[in-house]
């Protein structure tokens, strides 16, 4: 006991003590991760992660930095998780064209495959959510009534009764939700993608998601039926007073314009 | 036709006689019918925005009482088994479960609910229109006064009815409007709070809210409303209705066609015409989708949640609005939600109804007008009207800024800044080109008069000028155009009585002189020409 104390004290005494700690605390994670993965996977794993690191430092790199730490023009994205990757990438937000309010949905430029080496890249450099598989958002059999409740509850302020969409503050906004994959769907309550914020399992279990995402299917899909007629865009009094001003009044004014000059002429003879 | 139906025929008078003089021999019908049946109704385009109301009214009331039939106004809660898959099994109310009920299971329920909203949109949104058709032709001129205080009641109480028939349902969006409403008086300093808890029966939202709206809704509102629009069509008889000046037309006449048959027919056409663009309407496009919506809970909201449009000037005015919170005397006074609700909401709506006094105070005429006002010849008036109309449309503005910026991809926070300047700038701008645009045409008018209206054929004269002919105006547009009689500004008086002493100008008098010249005095009005001007002109100088 001695000894050790004596060299308590050495100036690499601290050094040691670190490497020791790392050693227990990736030995303990090696350990309980769940260490299921197969060497074959994880060197697929590993040139995914290559092949997404060079597109990556082609594509991303200017705003997110070259090692993803973030720069001035975007945010670190160490710690986001395969998820926020391939919502962001696979709905077209990024990589971002211009700066702006907010990153809006456009034409996605990569290929699924590619959208995976980079998430596989941008989870190794920190543990977040990862991508969602099928079975996790597919909406069969989920309670599209209690989706419906959960969306009013957690998401109508922003997005809307049934998702049409609405302003946020300063030019951004919560957007429209009409024919979202329901991959991406369950990605954004994942993530919190730009200003929305995150629903992870712990606030809202995976069936619950589910249930969202079926009841969007439901009410803003192509698959929609709108009993009523045209839905003049889903954003009720607004776009019916527009509709009831137009046509309503507009039609009874012409009408009425016509009756009048249809006037029995009085008999000359 | 058979011989022996028309023999059959020939011997006795066709039925409607029949009836008629069976009624003629009970109730005198037929003299009532004779005085007023041969009144004279004047034809023109805008004179017909009334029946429109009218009609869109009557089919409010029938489509409503289909309603009726099947609505449930009860807030309490029930688990919904009906037709629409994506509520199954939700907790709601019996109001909106009936409601549900209606547009999923009665048989034309849906429609029938549309027509009703649709109606209920278009009827007042006709009343405005009319109203600015009465406003801008100078008809609430005495005698008509009273008809438009009735008519302003009307549309009052037309708004409130729409609110408290949208309020029914109790779904997700207007419970968001009874709530925003619960605000409004919530905000009224000092008795705020008790008038919430008495309208409420306690604590928002209660259970008693339907039920109560209802019997606003379907008795007591559309009730008073039914006797105002009888006593406003028994006036528009009594006093007659108004005219364009035209030849022939004076104060004292009425020219047009009577009201039986012509009339008559032609209204019951309109009718169906009015039924029909409403029917049309409700059954292609969809309107107040409650299902979409959902049940109402206090803890949930959704965005874009706007009332129907009638109301959606006081959602501008609270969404513009500053948030501001005083603390007076230990109470909080709520000023960002009073001050557009409690204080500028009615004011909106009492300028409507105070106008004609005022404009009949700056004008001091007492006498009766039957001939109506081209509004380009009441530069100030319909300068005011276009102004508040401009104020009006700022506040719908705002009420919908959230769609703005979304569909226009602007900043909704510079979309509030723009409405809170607009709201006091732009009417002022609307004032100004307004009446530089009647004055414009006015000037036209008065050449049109002195030198004819342009041919458009272009003249060569012998010397080399090209001139465009004009062709002068018959007696009759002669006439049209110079019927309007022009007011002198009013004058405030020598400033010292016969005495010499000085006299007392009060306030009063002094505003109304202002006021005066602003409507009538040099600038504001282009002098209409003279019978010499016309004479010195048309005698032969001058090539035109
Ligand atoms: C022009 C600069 C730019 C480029 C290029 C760019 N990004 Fe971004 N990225 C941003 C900005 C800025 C944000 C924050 C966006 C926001 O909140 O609206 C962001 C956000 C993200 C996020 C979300 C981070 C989070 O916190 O959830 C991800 C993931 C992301 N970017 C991935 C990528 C990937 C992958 C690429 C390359 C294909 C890329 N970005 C290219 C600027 C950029
Ligand atoms: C329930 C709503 C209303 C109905 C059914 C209604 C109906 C009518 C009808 C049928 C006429 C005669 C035709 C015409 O001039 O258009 C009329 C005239 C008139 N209305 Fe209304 N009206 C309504 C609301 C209003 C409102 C909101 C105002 C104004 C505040 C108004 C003011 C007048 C006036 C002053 C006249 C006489 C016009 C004239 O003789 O030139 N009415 N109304």
């Amino acid at each position: 006991m001695k000894k050790l104390s004596a060299r308590r004290r050495h100036p690499l005494a601290a050094v040691v003590v670190l490497l020791l700690a790392l050693a227990a605390t990736g030995g303990l994670y090696i350990a309980f991760a769940p260490a299921d993965k197969a060497q074959a996977d994880e060197t697929a794993q590993s040139l995914a992660i290559d092949e997404g690191k060079r597109l990556f430092s082609v594509g991303c790199a200017s705003c997110h930095g070259t090692g993803g730490q973030g720069t001035s023009d975007g945010p670190s994205l160490v710690g986001v998780g395969a998820a926020a990757v391939d919502f962001q990438v696979g709905t077209g937000r990024m990589p971002l064209q211009q700066q702006g309010a907010q990153a809006p949905r456009k034409k996605v430029i990569y290929s699924q495959a590619e959208i995976d080496q980079i998430a596989a890249y941008i989870a190794s450099l920190g543990a977040g959510p990862s991508v969602p598989t099928k079975n996790q958002y597919d909406p069969k059999g989920a309670d599209i009534a209690k989706g419906g409740e959960l969306f009013r509850t957690d998401c109508a302020q922003c997005h809307n009764f049934t998702g049409e969409g609405g302003a946020l503050t300063h030019g951004k906004f919560a957007p429209s939700l009409e024919n979202v994959d329901p991959k991406h769907i369950y990605e954004a309550m994942q993530t919190g993608p730009q200003s929305m914020p995150n629903f992870p399992d712990s606030v809202m279990p995976e069936q619950n998601k589910k249930d969202i995402i079926a009841y969007l299917h439901a009410v803003n899909s192509d698959d929609t039926t709108s009993p009523g007629g045209l839905k003049l865009g889903g954003l009720g009094p607004v776009s019916e007073g527009l509709f009831a001003w137009i046509f309503g009044l507009g039609g009874l004014v012409a009408i009425a314009a016509w009756v009048a000059a249809r006037t029995a002429k009085a008999r000359k003879s | 036709m058979s011989s022996t139906t028309r023999n059959a025929s020939r011997r006795q008078a066709p039925a409607g006689e029949r009836v008629a003089d069976w009624a003629d021999g009970r109730l005198g019908v037929y003299s009532l019918a004779k005085s007023n049946m041969r009144k004279i109704f004047p034809d023109h385009w805008s004179f017909m925005l009334g029946e429109v109301c009218l009609y869109s009214f009557i089919i409010i009331i029938l489509t409503g009482v289909y309603l009726t039939l099947f609505f449930h106004p009860s807030m309490n809660e029930v688990v919904y088994h009906g037709s629409y898959v994506p509520l199954q099994g939700q907790l709601m109310s019996e109001a909106f479960n009936s409601t549900l009920h209606i547009s999923f299971d009665v048989r034309g329920g849906l429609l029938i609910r549309q027509i009703h909203h649709w109606a209920a949109l278009i009827f007042i949104g006709g009343m405005l229109v009319h109203m600015m058709r009465v406003f801008f032709t100078g008809a609430f001129r005495k005698p008509r006064e009273v008809n438009w205080i009735f008519g302003f009641l009307l549309l009052v109480l037309g708004m409130f009815t729409g609110f408290t028939g949208y309020s029914l349902p109790d779904d997700l969006l207007s419970g968001t409007g009874v709530r925003f409403m619960e605000g409004a008086i919530l905000s009224t300093p000092i008795v705020g709070t008790y008038m919430s808890f008495f309208l409420f029966g306690g604590e928002f939202p209660g259970g008693d809210f339907v039920a109560r709206f209802y019997t606003v809704h379907i008795l007591l509102l559309p009730g008073i409303m039914m006797g105002l629009l009888v006593g406003h069509l028994i006036l528009v008889f009594y006093h007659k209705h108004t005219q364009f000046a035209g030849p022939g037309r004076t104060e004292k006449n009425v020219v047009g066609m009577p009201l039986l048959p012509v009339y008559m027919a032609k209204a019951g056409g309109f009718f169906f015409l009015v039924f029909g663009v409403i029917a049309i309407i409700a059954a292609i496009a969809s309107i107040n989708p409650i299902w979409a919506i959902g049940p109402y809970r206090p803890d949930q909201v959704s965005t874009g949640a706007q009332p129907d449009w009638y109301m959606g000037f006081s959602e501008g005015l609270i969404r513009v609005m500053p948030g501001w919170e005083i603390n007076f005397l230990g109470h909080t006074l709520v000023l960002g939600v009073a001050i557009p609700l409690i204080v500028v909401f009615p004011l909106v709506l009492v300028v409507i109804a105070v106008y004609p006094f005022l404009e009949a105070w700056v004008t001091g005429d007492r006498r009766e007008h039957h001939i109506l006002d081209r509004p380009r010849n009441a530069p100030t008036r319909t300068g005011l009207g276009v102004a508040w109309l401009t104020w009006y449309f700022v506040m719908l503005v705002g009420g919908g800024n959230d769609l703005w910026a979304t569909h226009f991809h602007l900043s909704i926070n510079s979309i509030t800044w723009f409405v809170r300047i607009a709201f006091f700038v732009a009417p002022v701008l609307a004032f100004l080109v307004t009446k530089r645009i009647c004055l414009g045409l006015q000037r036209r008018d008065r050449d049109k008069v002195l030198h004819g209206r342009e041919s458009g054929i272009i003249k060569r004269l012998p010397h080399g000028e090209f001139i465009e002919v004009h062709e002068p105006l018959d007696a009759d547009q002669l006439h049209t155009l110079t019927a309007h009689e022009q007011y002198e500004p009013a004058q405030l008086g020598p400033a010292v009585d016969e005495n010499g002493v000085e006299r007392q100008v009060s306030r009063g008098e002094k505003l109304r002189t202002k006021l005066s010249k602003g409507y009538y005095g040099e600038g504001n009005q282009i002098p209409k020409p003279t019978v010499e001007e016309y004479k010195e002109i048309t005698s032969g100088h001058g090539h035109h």
